[in-house]
């Protein structure tokens, strides 16, 4: 009965998404106020329609009701309680379904955080996303429903693979989803901007805090996938370049550079068309990567089964909102005009360069991406562009994003010296290149180009953003949160980086037969092979291998790795052993039981590898804290007031 | 240094790409339906080749080994499946259709799975297969080729291996690969 009600709730839902993509704008259009406001109360409607089948779905989890395909397919019995709760995104039919819940309310946020905003550039927003409500609404309603029933009903469900219950993987598609779902809000201020005709700076003003956001979850989405594929895995890698990973990536890219561009928008009204164009584009991304994953174009650990009903139903999705979008803005972009007036050096064209620089990124991995499942379609077969060209793609992008990003920061508006941009930061210049080539020459007894400059790439971003800083601070300025967290951000640019360099050169990796009582050096380690001992786990057992760690004659930790296998279960799974300290991870798997007590495994030293998820956290922070600025919370008139007196970021 | 109104081409190459882009995904889209290019299809080097041989205990009866050399003056297939797989699930309806309906004769290859959860889902769904194969080791999977579950084979009396299909089994792909090796065997 309940999953009824639940089916029923959806189609309730996709009725009210209907009139709430018609009705305002037809109201906005002819000005009239009662149709217009009729915008809120659906969105609010649509939010309890898709909440309710929501928790409909939620609760044939947690009672086991495996008449429901869906729950059968991906619980079972002794499924606990929280991976039951995950489950319901687990796969293709209730991700689609999260997806609409938080597009649900991420519109109702805005339908209550907006209030100051004209009535009637509202009435577009809410349709505008309404339209997006209704096609993943009908998506899920024609091609994959969460409810469809079975008979007979299964006793038991199926068995979630082990390496799926983690808590990071399975609050790393909600976080994504929020990030790709939030920036349709841009979208939709774009769309409504360029529909009103009334493209001014407004609309970047009311959108920026919207995509900080969006882009923060994002950010933390892609780390926090990251860091289940490096702890579970056992590959030892962190990123890996799949069709998948890149279809978060792409929106990434251009939302990073949509953030950018909307900071010029808002403070000096300069780039309003490009703005607007990267607002579609962030989302459009976004999109493709839906169509990516769940059209069956690619074959991938992470593609959802294979229906060409639903390839066929995105793409023509795609083709009415990303076309639509596109259209319209080649329609009416004509008549924007951007006012501002800049010299060729300054913040503005800085950020323009930014802007270029990560659309480059982006096309890059599009192309990356794309062409391998083109080319495969006009039968020209099976190619993998693989890790060498975005390794190399990426390393081009990095040197100018990294030398932009040390004295953009510093370029005042309008225009500025180039000579007292080089007086203040060329002596951080010279030092950042010479220490950053100098840790890998002291290493390696050798000039290594690659490494040192990474190296002093970060260091560059670091000093430079940590010089601009003590120079607001000496001068007695107030810092802001949204620049206290722009700082931090780009602080967590430097700690990434760092991070990457120093893993991808100094990382070992070894393949080993150990005997117990042998001894290996890695890096300066000793991993000593004590031999293994049986270990009884709750569910399982195992053999755990004793391997202590010596550092100049200090024993420092003991990895114990284990070799599972779970009751009922014949494959034995591999529990990695992983010794975390802020500046290097040692890590320890155990292959094959071999003859005479000795074992193959598998050990890595990974070298400041913690830094790369730790800039990616000092990257939310940052747009968490920009986001919490005050004035994101005066009115509209207070903004256009103070708009002149505003000397910050 | 100033914007000025966008040129027309400025405005419009946007949306050209975009056209661009969605008709090659188009395109894309209309051949994998029309089943003249399916992604997953990845070449095999066993077509037209003898079958591979594997002998390996049956799922329901353990004791009774189930063996490729004893199909030989058959006809049959060869279908690769699990229980944790989702589409093996779907196609199961379909392969009881042919077994029941057109009396072709089915191997199973249970792959990585477990005895009582694969014995659960044919008590289930219902037994399509004359014999099944219980893999758990992807020993017979390798020497296959096999990618991911499900796939079939057809395997002629000769012991040659005809065709193999990846992904799951209906009446259209059946129509259009398979049935053409069992004119005069079915009805």
């Amino acid at each position: 009965m309940i999953p009824e009600l639940g089916h029923f709730a959806l189609i309730i839902a996709f009725a009210v998404t209907i009139v709430q993509s018609i009705v305002p704008i037809v109201g906005a259009a002819r000005n009239q106020a009662a149709l217009v406001a009729m915008a809120r109360p659906a969105a609010l409607t649509q939010l309890l329609f898709v909440g309710l089948a929501y928790a409909a779905l939620t609760h044939a989890f947690i009672v086991h009701d495996f008449s429901v395909l869906y729950v059968s397919q991906h619980s079972n019995l002794v499924q606990p309680l929280m991976y039951r709760i995950s489950g319901v995104w687990g796969s293709h039919e209730g991700s689609l379904l999260l997806w609409s819940l938080i597009l649900a309310l991420w519109t109702v946020a805005v339908a209550v955080y907006s209030r100051n905003l004209p009535e009637i550039l509202m009435a577009r927003v809410m349709a505008v996303m309404g339209m997006i409500s209704t096609g993943f609404l009908a998506f899920m309603l024609f091609t994959s429903n969460p409810f469809e029933r079975i008979f007979p009903v299964p006793l038991d469900g199926n068995e979630l693979n082990p390496l799926l219950q983690d808590p990071g993987l399975a609050i790393h598609p909600p976080m994504l989803y929020m990030g790709y779902v939030g920036f349709s809000v841009a979208f939709a201020f774009a769309v409504a901007a360029l529909l009103g005709g009334k493209l001014d700076a407004t609309w970047a003003r009311w959108s920026r805090p919207w995509t900080t956001i969006a882009w923060s979850f994002l950010t933390i989405g892609i780390a926090l996938g990251s860091w289940w594929a490096y702890n579970e895995l056992g590959w030892g890698g962190w990123w890996f370049w799949d069709p998948v990973e890149n279809a978060s990536f792409m929106p990434w890219l251009v939302g990073t550079a949509l953030i950018h561009s909307l900071a010029s928008t808002e403070k000096r009204g300069v780039f309003k068309s490009w703005t607007v164009l990267l607002a579609i584009l962030a989302f459009s991304l976004s999109l493709l990567g839906t169509f990516i994953v769940r059209s069956g174009v690619l074959v991938s650990v992470h593609a959802f089964a294979t229906d060409p009903a639903r390839g066929v139903f995105i793409l023509a999705f795609l083709i009415v909102v990303v076309g639509g979008s596109l259209a319209l803005y080649a329609w009416r972009s004509a008549t924007v005009v951007s006012f501002g007036r800049f010299q060729l050096f300054s913040r503005e064209t800085a950020l323009l360069l930014n802007n270029i620089i990560f659309l480059t990124a982006a096309t890059a991995v599009l192309v990356g991406t794309m062409y391998p499942l083109v080319l495969d379609a006009f039968g020209a077969g099976k190619i993998s562009v693989g890790r060498p060209y975005f390794d190399t793609m990426f390393a081009l992008v990095a040197i100018p994003l990294l030398l932009l990003l040390g004295f953009g920061p510093s370029i005042r508006w309008k225009g500025d010296d180039w000579q007292r941009i080089v007086k203040i930061t060329g002596i951080f210049f010279i030092a950042s290149l010479v220490i950053g080539l100098l840790i890998p020459f002291l290493i390696e007894d050798q000039l290594n180009l690659a490494t040192g400059l990474g190296l002093a790439g970060a260091l560059w971003v670091a000093l430079t953003t940590l010089r601009d800083v003590v120079s607001r601070l000496s001068r007695k300025l107030t810092l802001s949160l949204s620049y206290i967290g722009m700082v931090l951000a780009h602080f967590g640019v430097a700690v990434f980086v760092a991070g990457v360099t120093v893993t991808m050169t100094y990382h070992e990796e070894r393949d080993l037969r150990m005997e117990p009582g042998n001894v290996y050096n890695i890096s300066g380690y000793e991993f000593r092979f004590q031999g293994t001992r049986k270990v009884q786990g709750p569910n399982y057992i195992a053999d755990e291998g004793v391997i202590e760690i010596w550092s100049d004659d200090d024993k420092i930790g003991e990895l114990l790795p284990q070799k599972r296998t779970y009751s009922g279960k014949s494959n034995p799974m591999t529990d990695a052993s992983i010794d975390k300290t802020f500046t290097r991870d040692l890590y320890a798997a155990l292959g094959e039981e071999l003859e005479n007590g000795a074992w193959s495994m598998r050990v890595y030293y990974k070298p400041l590898i913690r830094w790369i998820w730790l800039g990616c956290i000092l990257m939310t922070i940052g747009g968490v804290l920009a986001v919490s600025d005050r004035r994101y919370r005066q009115t509209v008139r207070q903004k256009v007031n103070n708009k002149l007196g505003m000397a910050n970021v | 240094m100033s914007e000025t109104k966008p040129s027309m081409l400025r405005r419009f190459t946007p949306f050209i790409i975009f056209l661009i882009m969605a008709s090659l995904l188009l395109y894309m889209m209309t051949l994998m339906n029309r089943g003249d290019y399916n992604p997953r299809d990845i070449p095999t080097e066993l077509i037209a080749k003898p079958a591979p041989e594997f002998t390996l205990p049956d799922l329901i009866n353990p004791e009774v080994m189930v063996s490729s050399s004893a199909m030989k003056g058959k006809t049959w297939l060869l279908n690769v499946w699990a229980t944790w797989c989702r589409e093996c699930w779907r196609e199961h309806e379909y392969l009881v259709t042919l077994a029941e309906q057109k009396n072709i004769t089915i191997i199973g290859l249970n792959w990585r799975d477990e005895r009582t959860d694969a014995r659960n889902m044919l008590r289930q769904l219902g037994n399509p297969f004359s014999q099944i194969a219980f893999d758990p080791n992807s020993e017979a999977v390798i020497d296959w080729g096999v990618y991911g579950a499900p796939e079939t084979f057809l395997i002629d009396s000769e012991g040659i291996v005809r065709v193999k299909h990846k992904g799951a089994l209906n009446e259209a792909v059946w129509q259009e690969k398979f049935a053409r090796y069992f004119t005069g065997v079915t009805q």
